[in-house]
């Protein structure tokens, strides 16, 4: 009776093991769900949209501009967060505000990436901490799952503005 | 016959049910806890290869000590690459490539990438103070920083 219970168990652990190995290979080489929270890329993203993921590009150094991407957060990083690629290395970004009339300009250093939300009002970004290491990115959002009458591929960043260099 | 084809489809069975296990399952051992690597140059001595190029040191890699990102001072680690494609620069013409002996303790070139010729100050040729160490400083390329292909004038 106890051989049988122990048997089961170790079954179990067994095929839980497997099981989130695959997982784990999946997500790290292939893709997976996200879901978002945060109002930092509204309207293309909402609060507790479901989105996926593809986690190859990054392999690869194709990630381009205007690409919405998921990192690890440079302030901490057991959480991510979700931007957009406005500048990749060696590109010029604008760093004043609109309202400036001296604009000043940054260059984005080798091997980082600048992010900005679609929402520039309510988003915590580059414009705060600065450009990111590439190595952070985790993978590159494309397509929303849900809510249903938001379904298909992202739209282009409402900021078009913010990707020409003056 | 029949026996012969029931053995070769239970043998491809067993192999694809093996492969499927064992390849998640290494990758994220190796992925999550564990892995092995050599170290390369000398920059860690006189911790890591103080032999030289005589014989490299191996180290275990231990991801499941950081899953929680916690290092002490003193801890040495290993990085994620930055993000930079190429191990290898060209050196436009008309800058030079400068590094400090010590890697990694050095602001150099590797961070701020070749530097114009027209920014060149002063070449260091002596060290004048204090008195037991007056040398002339020579000039040394260290052996694995050698350009890996030099420009033919």
């Amino acid at each position: 009776m106890l051989r049988g219970v122990l048997g089961k168990t170790f079954r179990l652990v067994g095929y839980t093991i497997q099981y989130g190995c695959i997982a784990h290979c999946a997500f790290e080489y292939v893709g997976g769900v996200v879901m978002c929270s945060g109002p930092s890329m509204e309207p293309t993203i909402q609060n507790s949209d479901i989105v996926f993921a593809e986690n190859l590009s990054r392999h690869f150094y194709g990630i381009q501009r205007g690409d919405i991407v998921i990192a690890k957060s440079p302030s901490d990083p057991k959480s991510n967060i979700c931007k957009r690629v406005i500048g990749l290395e060696g590109d010029k970004i604008l760093t004043s505000s609109p309202s400036d009339f001296f604009k000043s300009h940054n260059y984005v250093p080798t091997g980082h990436v600048w992010l900005e939300g679609d929402n520039l009002q309510n988003s915590t970004d580059s414009r705060y901490y600065g450009p990111i290491p590439y190595g952070l990115i985790r993978g590159r959002i494309f397509f929303k799952i849900w809510p249903l009458s938001d379904f298909g591929f992202l739209r282009d960043s409402p900021n078009g503005h913010r990707f020409s260099d003056d | 016959m029949a026996q012969s084809q029931g053995w070769v489809r239970r043998y491809a069975k067993a192999f694809c049910k093996g492969f499927f296990v064992a390849v998640p399952v290494a990758v994220t051992f190796l992925d999550r806890v564990a892995c092995v690597a050599r170290v390369e140059g000398a920059s860690m001595q006189p911790s890591l290869n103080p032999g030289g190029s005589q014989s490299s040191d191996v180290v275990l890699l231990n991801h499941w000590k950081v899953r929680n990102f916690e290092v002490q001072r003193g801890d040495i680690v290993s990085l994620v690459t930055m993000g930079h494609k190429n191990r290898y620069v060209k050196v436009p013409r008309g800058h030079i490539w400068v590094e400090g002996d010590h890697h990694g303790h050095s602001f150099d070139s590797n961070s701020f990438g070749p530097v114009s010729l027209g920014l060149l100050h002063a070449h260091a040729t002596h060290i004048l103070w204090p008195p037991e160490r007056w040398q002339k400083l020579e000039s040394v390329l260290p052996p694995e920083r050698l350009p890996v292909q030099r420009e033919e004038e």
